[in-house]
């Protein structure tokens, strides 16, 4: 028996092989039980059902997702810029002149309903870490939100509590907010998405991976504290093992110290510059138990840990419940004994507290062949002796059973083209107005004015325009555009199409602001997996997405699946949400949206078609989601992607403006309230279709005079369909159709767009 | 020779970068200060920066009051002889100093607030603001959550008959501040206190404007001109 009352110790699990284990607790299918009984040859200790149940989970194996994951591989397109792939802890592309910048988006979509404040902030806290890990400089963060409806109760909680989560950790780390998106809808309510996103900046020289080579180094868990937070399952083990009584209440939502994470962001990076650490690895989700079992399993496959030196916040904490902890604002790393010294002493200068907990071991070639060993004691006694690679990469993979939705035909089937449409310029003036200042559509500005823009001084572009831009250093006029797209009324009438619109529509934004797009990251937020009519929607999406990237040669450099978004029985619209990163060579070249050239003229790119499946309009107007997404020509994407690329460099334009959500109408209004000029606009089509179609592969470009014949000849050499549609000029839009006319002024645009969300927060 | 100029990093320090690329558009040499130093290294003139010192616990600036590095500057800000220009947070950093009066309270929206600022300024003999005139509309970058300016009416009336306020808020007042007041000087025109960032209007790229550069360009005409300002 053990000398610490109820310790399972590998000894106690030996002699007691039958003891009745919580696994179906732990979220751990039986199956999964007895294949870790397998891998270990007798029961886990409590320790090791802990590491297992949550590296085994659903959130950090992703065995329901990995089988269509597979596919961003199988599919990459070659691409010389992929420097790190699928994988890491997030991929690395170069972006010339010797930088790399790395990106990533996740969910913290459960935390977020359920606490939002700290779930947003810790959802920020956790990517930019993921960024750090890669050895970069994180620079910039953005994000994608969902929310239910405006007006619902519960959105008045969960939006500002999110909008200062995000507010109150990204200011406070120093990192500019450069963009993102915000969508509203039913599905939403209980169900709110937060996607946070984060981009770095490194030499080629500075890539880290999460490895732990090297027999003898040190393994340093640095930054804060191990506290009792973000421990869900573990209580399950405690009160198993442990009398209940000598345990505090537990939140399951983590605590977030964005001044600790700063202080940790310094002294990683001080610490990388001085060339101290071999390996490193951020504690996200599975904490110590998902560190040491990855950096083990990259490294020798061996390591030996004492459990007990892990600083606690809370001394009563279990082995398993440290093992299992969430508290934020950690690092693990791999030092070489003889640079110890040093490493303490850059963290002393930071104010951060480190401790060497282990140490990297040799393996026999028979412990390799298993997969590695890792082994965990607790004041002396061994509680882990486990191959550490059979739970950070030989979890379960399941191949789901799915199938195409019952409904799936009938909402097809239901055409939104046969909805009511406006008669006449007064309804037609009306439902411009009620689209431009639809949730999700109009002005998101009360949201991200709480957001720094402005901090490093390196923003180039952000909010409101197509995409962020960040100048990668002071020396240098290259810069990088990200933007993240997603729309889950599209993705719900056709995952496939959908999912591809969405990457088309990212592709399209960062393209109108002049940057080439280059890399693709990815959240998909979805229902349950275990539904096969979620599962399908999986499916379908995730091929979408596969072929899309191949086809415009950009490859998945990482992401993140989130599962079990749903109420009840009733899942969310599927909502991939893609970020697309691009390059532009000379950031003084960049386009914006504002059409402020008074006397320049005005060009419709693309090909309009009377598609109103899924769009803004058919939502907002008529609350129907039915018919087919409008279609994706990802031909036209990539050629209309090239005259605006080449538009910006050669400076033949002077502002450009995507078309998405709402169709022309809004984009239009947009981009005369961003230019504070009005347009004169003719249409030569039936104005409806011409205002609400959502087709994608269009943009709208502002040309000053004199150089529309070069910017006509650009468009007709890339083959992209042109149409001049008017000037930038006068006090509002106006529109001039074979019907008739409708003028707005801009300062009755500027009202309908800005109303909806100060309206129902401030109740203004 | 180039005149010298310290910017503090303080541990949640966040716009010191930005402080010293606007030092360097100007034309001076940005020399970095490190909280726990007891040491200004010699420098002409000291820039607080912007951030949360120390997390902002306690409240704003109150612990990046007791730094050793302020042991330093505090007395030979205090005597008037070096300038030192405090924003967002390091405006917070010098009223918790004492080297200003009143204090930086929470925006009247209780939510953090990023926008463009037009500000109107007023004092332009201090050490800081001697490149505009007054009067000048200037566009910058106010962002902060605990932006409102505070003091007893006493206070208040005392630092306008004496010329102290330095800029106001044109337009809507963004966070409540009293009369408007969006920085102020000691009585010596040599410590200035400024919630919004003109180190962020310092490039056409990538601010509002670049009506920001006149501090940073102040501070070397003054040093100049050899003499200590007048307030």
């Amino acid at each position: 028996m053990s000398e610490v009352p109820g310790l399972d110790t590998v000894a106690t699990a030996h002699d007691t092989p039958d003891a009745p284990q919580p696994y179906a607790e732990l979220g751990m299918a039986k199956d999964e039980y007895e294949r870790v009984h397998e891998i270990l040859g007798r029961r886990p200790t409590a320790a090791e059902l802990a590491i297992y149940s949550v590296m085994w989970s659903e959130h950090c194996s992703y065995k329901s997702s990995k089988v269509h994951l597979r596919q961003f591989g199988e599919k990459a397109p070659e691409n010389g810029a992929l420097l790190v792939g699928m994988g890491e802890n997030a991929g690395v592309v170069d972006v010339g002149d010797g930088r790399a910048v790395t990106f990533k988006i996740e969910s913290h979509n459960s935390p977020s309903f359920v606490e939002p404040h700290q779930g947003a902030a810790t959802g920020v806290g956790g990517i930019v870490r993921d960024i750090l890990t890669m050895g970069a400089r994180p620079v910039a963060v953005m994000d994608a939100l969902r929310f239910g409806p405006l007006e619902a109760d519960d959105t008045k909680r969960v939006l500002p509590g999110v909008v200062s989560g995000i507010s109150f950790y990204g200011n406070c780390l120093g990192l500019p907010n450069i963009g993102g998106e915000i969508g509203f809808g039913p599905g939403y309510l209980g169900n709110p998405l937060v996607n946070a996103l984060c981009v770095g900046v490194m030499r080629h020289e500075d890539i880290k991976l999460a490895q732990a080579p090297g027999p003898g180094n040190k393994v340093v868990l640095f930054g804060s504290t191990t506290g009792p937070d973000g421990i869900g399952g573990a209580s399950v083990l405690a009160s198993a093992n442990f009398d209940e009584e000598s345990h505090a209440k537990r939140p399951s939502v983590q605590v977030g110290d964005p001044f600790m994470e700063k202080l940790l962001i310094e002294c990683s990076l001080e610490l990388y510059a001085q060339d101290m650490v071999v390996g490193i690895q951020d504690l996200g989700a599975a904490g110590i138990s998902c560190a040491t079992t990855e950096l083990a399993a990259g490294g020798t496959g061996g390591m030996n840990v004492q459990l007990e030196k892990v600083p606690l916040r809370d001394h009563r904490l279990t082995p398993e419940e440290i093992l299992m902890s969430e508290s934020q604002e950690r690092m693990m790393a791999i030092v070489e004994p003889g640079k110890m010294a040093d490493f303490l002493a850059v963290c002393d200068k930071w104010g951060i507290v480190a401790t060497e907990i282990g140490e990297v071991t040799d393996v026999t070639p028979e412990e390799a062949e298993r997969g590695g060993r890792l082994v965990m004691t607790w004041h002396g006694e061994t509680i882990v002796d486990m191959p550490p690679r059979t739970a950070s990469d030989e979890g379960p993979v399941y191949e789901r059973p799915y199938t195409r939705p019952k409904d799936q035909d009938a909402l097809q089937a239901d055409d939104a083209a046969e909805l009511p449409r406006p008669q006449g310029d007064t309804e037609l003036r009306d439902q411009l107005l009620r689209v431009l200042g639809a949730p999700g559509v109009g002005d998101p500005t009360w949201i991200t004015q709480q957001y720094d823009s402005y901090v490093r001084g390196d923003t180039v572009l952000s909010t409101p325009h197509d995409s962020g831009m960040i100048r990668i250093s002071d020396d240098s006029d290259r810069g990088v555009a990200l933007s993240t797209d997603g729309n889950g009324r599209f993705t719900r009438l056709d995952p496939y199409v959908g999912t591809q619109l969405a990457y088309a529509e990212a592709y399209r934004n960062v393209a109108t602001t002049g940057a080439r797009p280059l890399a693709v990251t990815n959240c998909l937020n979805f229902g349950s997996p275990e539904d096969p009519e979620v599962m399908w929607q999986f499916a379908e999406a995730t091929r979408g997405l596969a072929d899309a990237c191949q086809q415009l040669g950009t490859p998945v450099t990482g992401g993140n699946v989130s599962f079990y978004n749903q109420t009840g029985e009733v899942p969310i619209n599927p909502t991939p949400v893609i970020g697309v990163l691009g390059v532009i060579d000379d950031v003084n070249t960049r386009l914006r949206s504002g059409f402020d050239s008074e006397g320049s003229r005005v060009f419709l790119l693309g090909t309009t078609r009377p598609e109103f499946g899924g769009s803004a309009w058919a939502d907002v107007i008529h609350e129907h989601l039915g018919g087919l997404p409008p279609q994706v020509d990802l031909a036209a994407e990539a050629a209309l992607g090239e005259v605006l690329v080449t538009a910006a460099e050669q400076g033949l334009a002077v502002a450009a403006h995507d078309l998405s959500d709402g169709g022309l109408g809004v984009a239009l209004a947009e981009s005369a309230l961003r230019g504070g000029k009005g347009l004169r606009v003719e249409l030569d089509g039936d104005a409806f279709t011409e205002l609400f179609s959502e087709s994608g592969a269009r943009a709208i470009v502002a040309v000053e005079p004199g150089r529309e014949e070069a910017f006509v000849a650009l468009a007709g050499e890339h083959g992209v369909p042109i149409t001049q549609i008017g000037t930038v000029g006068g006090d509002g839009l106006t529109v001039t159709h074979p019907g008739g006319v409708v003028e707005v002024g801009l300062d009755e645009l500027r009202t309908s767009y800005e109303a909806a969300i100060p309206t129902v927060m401030d109740g203004v | 020779m180039t005149a010298r100029v310290g910017v503090v990093t303080f541990p949640g320090s966040l716009d010191d970068k930005d402080a010293a690329r606007a030092v360097s558009l100007a034309g001076a040499e940005p020399v970095p200060l490190w909280h726990d130093d007891a040491d200004l290294k010699g420098v002409d003139a000291v820039v607080l920066p912007g951030g949360f010192s120390y997390g902002d616990y306690l409240r704003c600036g109150a612990i990046a009051r007791f730094a050793p590095l302020m042991s330093e500057l505090v007395p030979a800000a205090r005597s008037g002889a070096l300038p030192v220009l405090g924003i967002c947070n390091g405006f917070q950093i010098l009223c918790e100093s004492h080297l200003l009066p009143g204090a930086l309270t929470r925006n009247s929206s209780l939510r953090f607030v990023n926008r463009d600022q037009v500000l109107r300024m007023e004092n332009t003999r201090t050490a800081w603001t001697n490149d505009y005139e007054e009067g000048q509309e200037i566009l910058v970058v106010l962002k902060s959550g605990e932006g409102s300016y505070v003091a007893d009416e006493a206070t208040l009336d005392r630092l306008e008959s004496q010329g102290r306020v330095i800029a106001r808020y044109v337009g809507a007042n963004p966070n409540g501040s009293r009369r408007d007041i969006a920085g102020v000087t000691n009585e010596h025109g040599n410590v200035v206190g400024l919630m919004p960032h003109p180190e962020h209007a310092v490039e056409a790229l990538t601010g509002p404007s670049t009506e920001g550069l006149g501090f940073f360009t102040s501070i070397l005409s003054h040093l100049a001109a050899g003499a200590p300002a007048h307030a």
